[in-house]
């Protein structure tokens, strides 16, 4: 039916923006108003194309769709790509959220525009092949591969601290990832292939998933990220610029969840069962603890980091509870958390570029002079508490569902999470936006501008959208979810059986 | 009937126009005034003819001289390399006297020429003769040529250094050869690996440890690597770059005939040599590279660093892990000619500087330079989808597969202490405020880098062809 590669297109057309950019000449006003056009136009049309996908998408279906595979690297691993119910819902938030990243940087970055513009757009197409890979090989290609230009936003248009940060960022992720390499290797002398859609259907001996699972969970913890791995995630948010801020928090994090789904979890599933308790405690430390300390933070940023902590442990309770509601509940979580954090940092960015400075104790009483701003604000961060009517609800309680089924204790101790996060949330819009606006600093601020509404708008609807009606993300992805649980009760239904008969 | 039948020379033919070519060079330059740039570039030429005549050569196994020179798909691949490398060596030097205003002496080009010769006949020589008549033929030269700005003090101790070194390397490589000789009754690799088949007597290993330890010389691998930072960056700076390119693919090529022809019988006594030669290098080449503030020297704990990596390969044993050492040196050979194209346009109006520091801001004041030398970076820190991490897959892909578990974990691990390094130069390039700029790049230079970086940036889109001529060359070898 397809006549034409459009998962290859989607993922390339950004390059394609990011070499036009590269041959536009000079430094001055109009080559810099042009490579904000041609970045912001690429990932409209990228987006729009995406939505190809999603038209054309059948959710009835749990095998991978638009597949393409042409031989590559001499017989070791072929270029593969394709999508399922897991990845779409992703690969979607990705082209979703990058036009409005882009457009967020619109006045905030002023120097070197051109070589911003061009890292975005090549970050846009790794994240975009991350998700739709279908070969170990190309797979870890991209996912390291996003490292470079992320290094290079954090590290060039960052804040003050932002060598250290991107460092960190960078050999943390760089080191989990190491491992995850081994472990592909490994995979393909058991299995003979790279080749994702069969290794889906290969069984690894017990013994191996246990190493293999180890390694990929050292990848995928880390780029989470999940207690105790976390720490390069504030440091990385606070020195990005708003835009990379934007990214790591809504596209990025993703990915760890994402390769739990399509590894961890089919792949090995005698050891991710072996593994759940270790998974669980991390994830209810990560949710308990990273609360907290969001809780003592003095800087927005930080503050909004740590709560991603928090909700990504959501993420991986709801995962590893391996059944129906906390895998459509992780997946939602993952969209719905994309969206909000997104939006968060935007909120960040917003009084940042006013004010220059993320110390909440600079602000009070906004929205004396920011009433529309006041609003936004309230609704995300309403969003992030897990209110109902928002899309956070809805992947908060999924996840609660499927793992009260799996664990009660868990579950009950995961729940402060959400009594803790309206905490810190409401701490944090009361000491914003709230109160008499008394600093003389703040006098003059103005309200947001059309542009920076226009920015919000997509965010509140889908918000909104998806917390009265989550089906549309929820439909997607069920028939996927549906046949990986299957696969893993039934995996270790054999594993179970194959140990009872000696 | 004739005793002493002539041997076949055509085997050895582009040796022998290399030779040949030298020497008419050489002539040239001293019965000729003003003869510089005529030698350079018929050097450059005789290297490249020399290359074509190896891909030209009849196909299969060709062996002449008794026995002792063999040209196979594996030494066709390198040779290939070796001269190329030369080559390009050559072609980069040129602009770096004429900027400095320096008599270029007609010497250099031979010389290089000469050591070609030599690392034709180490890549080709199948018994312990050829090996060190190579391995001298090809050390001589550049012992000559790191100490060929005879007028600096830092030159000729590095010349001085080189060769007394070298020296004590031959000497033990020698003592090897003797001892193994003396415990199977013949130099030739065929007939060692047949006395070796049934496993070798304590002092057959101690020959091969010697055998090994003048090899990690020559390929800088520690604990061997003493002479290494010194000599890089005592050289003058095209010196280093050739040093870092053909003669260590020459190394690497002989390392592994060795191994594979010469002990297959062995294997578990060796392997664990090179398994601790290759930890002790990765290691050392990505902690001891972090103090340095002179990028020379960074550059040749890299390349030490870099020898470990290829070790990775050849400590399997298998075809699977000389195939990935044989992609591991091509990649390798592309970046590191490639960076020190750069290194050696760092130039301002009053002369070379080689500080970290004087890269500061260059992504400013020479933005093309930053990109070039940035991607080639993070192609040495092995980062995807640059052609450094194909490098470094198929050298860990076969240590998986010959079940060298610790060696790939340590490896990889060092690899992310390595990418700190890197990063540090991507840092100063990208991050800091800029220093005064360079002055413009020469053509020469900016060919070669944009060669080379294009290389790393683009190999993942069309690797087979690389993938295949290494897969055939190294089962030439089994």
């Amino acid at each position: 039916m397809a006549t034409w590669p459009v998962l290859s297109v989607t993922t390339f057309l950004p390059l394609v923006g990011a070499l036009f950019i590269m041959l536009l000449r000079g430094d001055d006003e109009a080559v810099r108003r042009n490579a904000r056009w041609v970045a912001l136009w690429t990932t409209v049309v990228t987006f729009l194309v995406s939505l190809v996908l999603l038209a054309r998408f059948d959710a009835s279906s749990s095998e991978f769709q638009f597949v393409e595979k042409v031989s590559w690297l001499g017989g070791y691993a072929s270029y593969h790509m394709g999508v399922d119910g897991i990845s779409l819902p992703l690969l979607l938030l990705t082209t979703a959220v990058m036009p409005l990243a882009i457009a967020a940087s619109w006045r905030s970055v002023q120097f070197r525009v051109k070589e911003y513009m061009i890292a975005f757009l090549v970050l846009e197409t790794l994240m975009i092949g991350t998700f739709a890979a279908l070969d170990l090989v190309l797979f870890y290609l991209f996912f390291e591969g996003g490292l470079i230009p992320m290094f290079l936003i954090i590290g060039i248009w960052g804040g003050p601290r932002r060598v250290y940060a991107t460092f960190k960022f960078f050999l943390y992720t760089l080191a989990g990832s190491v491992l995850m390499l081994l472990a592909i290797m490994a995979m393909y002398w058991q299995a003979g292939t790279t080749d994702i859609p069969t290794l889906l259907r290969h069984d690894f001996p017990a013994s191996m998933q246990t190493w293999l699972w180890l390694a990929f969970f050292a990848s995928f913890a880390v780029k989470m990220p999940m207690w105790p791995v976390h720490t390069w995630l504030p440091d990385a948010h606070v020195e990005a610029p708003t835009a990379g801020s934007v990214i790591l928090a809504a596209v990025l994090l993703k990915m760890g969840g994402y390769g739990f789904l399509r590894f961890s979890l089919p792949m090995f599933p005698d050891a991710s069962a072996d593994f759940t308790p270790l998974v669980f405690t991390l994830s209810v430390i990560a949710i308990v603890y990273t609360s907290l300390v969001a809780l003592a933070q003095t800087d927005m940023k930080k503050l909004i980091a740590y709560s991603s902590v928090a909700h990504m442990g959501f993420v991986t309770m709801g995962i590893f509870a391996a059944n129906a509601q906390g895998i459509a509940g992780g997946i939602f979580q993952m969209v719905s958390h994309g969206i909000i954090s997104a939006a968060l940092f935007l909120c960040v960015g917003v009084i940042y570029d006013r004010m220059h400075t993320r110390e909440i104790s600079a602000y009070g009483g906004l929205v004396n002079r920011m009433p529309v701003y006041a609003v936004v604000f309230l609704l995300f961060t309403m969003g992030n508490v897990g209110l109902p009517g928002t899309s956070g609800f809805i992947g908060e309680f999924l996840t609660l569902v499927g793992t009260f089924r799996v664990s009660i204790p868990v579950a009950v101790v995961a729940t402060l999470g959400v009594i803790l996060s309206a905490a810190y949330g409401l701490w944090l819009y009361r000491n914003v936006a709230l109160g008499a606006l008394d600093k003389p600093s703040l006098a003059g601020i103005t309200d947001m501008s059309r542009r920076e509404i226009a920015i919000f708008v997509p965010l509140i609807v889908t918000t909104l959208w998806f917390g009265f009606y989550p089906s549309p993300v929820l439909d997607l992805s069920a028939v996927s979810v549906a046949g990986l649980v299957q696969h893993y009760q039934s995996s270790l239904g054999a594993a179970a059986t194959a140990a009872v008969i000696p | 009937m004739n005793a002493y039948p002539v041997p076949s020379l055509v085997p050895a033919l582009p040796e022998l126009i290399l030779a040949v070519g030298a020497l008419a060079l050489l002539m040239l330059g001293v019965f000729r005034d003003n003869s510089q740039r005529l030698v350079d570039v018929g050097a450059i030429v005789v290297l490249v003819v020399a290359a074509f005549t190896v891909v030209m050569l009849p196909g299969g196994t060709l062996v002449t001289f008794g026995g002792s020179f063999v040209v196979d798909d594996f030494a066709r691949f390198l040779k290939v390399l070796a001269f190329g490398a030369s080559a390009v060596a050559i072609a980069m030097s040129i602009p770096y006297d004429r900027a400095d205003n320096r008599p270029r002496v007609f010497e250099y080009p031979v010389l290089i020429v000469l050591s070609s010769v030599g690392m034709g006949m180490l890549i080709s020589a199948a018994d312990l003769i050829a090996l060190y008549l190579g391995l001298e033929l090809m050390s001589l030269a550049l012992y000559v040529v790191a100490a060929s700005h005879r007028d600096s003090v830092r030159s000729t101790e590095a010349g001085l250094k080189y060769f007394v070194l070298g020296a004590l390397s031959s000497g033990m490589l020698l003592y090897g050869c003797s001892l193994i000789y003396g415990f199977t009754g013949t130099v030739s690799f065929a007939g060692i690996a047949k006395a070796t088949q049934e496993g070798a007597g304590i002092g057959l290993v101690f020959g091969l440890v010697f055998l090994f330890a003048g090899l990690c010389f020559k390929i800088s691998a520690v604990p061997f690597h003493m002479w290494t930072p010194d000599v890089y960056e005592g050289s003058p700076t095209p010196v280093t770059a050739f040093f870092a390119a053909a003669p260590k693919v020459a190394a690497m090529a002989i390392f592994a005939r060795v191994a594979v022809t010469a002990f297959p019988g062995i294997v578990p006594q060796w392997q664990q040599i090179l398994v601790f030669v290759s930890i002790a290098s990765m290691a050392l080449g990505a902690f001891a590279a972090i103090g340095q503030r002179n990028i020379k020297r960074l550059l040749a704990y890299s390349s030490i660093g870099h020898m470990g990596f290829a070790l990775v390969g050849l400590a399997s044993g298998t075809a699977q892990g000389v195939e990935g050492v044989l992609i591991y040196i091509t990649i390798y050979l592309a970046m590191t000619l490639g960076t020190f194209a750069i290194v050696m346009s760092m130039r301002r109006a009053d002369g070379p500087v080689e500080e970290i520091s004087d890269l500061a801001g260059l992504s400013r004041t020479n933005p093309p330079m930053a990109f070039f030398l940035g991607l080639l970076l993070f192609s040495l820190a092995g980062i995807p989808p640059l052609a450094g991490f194909f490098a470094k897959y198929y050298v860990f892909l076969a240590a998986i597969e010959a079940g060298l578990f610790g060696l790939a974990v340590i490896g990889v691990l060092a690899s992310v202490v390595g990418a700190y390094y890197y990063l540090l130069i991507v840092k100063v390039m990208y991050f800091d405020e800029p220093a005064p700029g360079f002055v413009p790049m020469p053509v020469e230079l900016k060919t070669v880098v944009g060669v080379s970086g294009l290389f790393n940036l683009l190999f993942f889109v069309y690797p087979a062809p690389l993938l295949v001529a290494a897969a055939a060359a190294a089962k030439s070898l089994f």
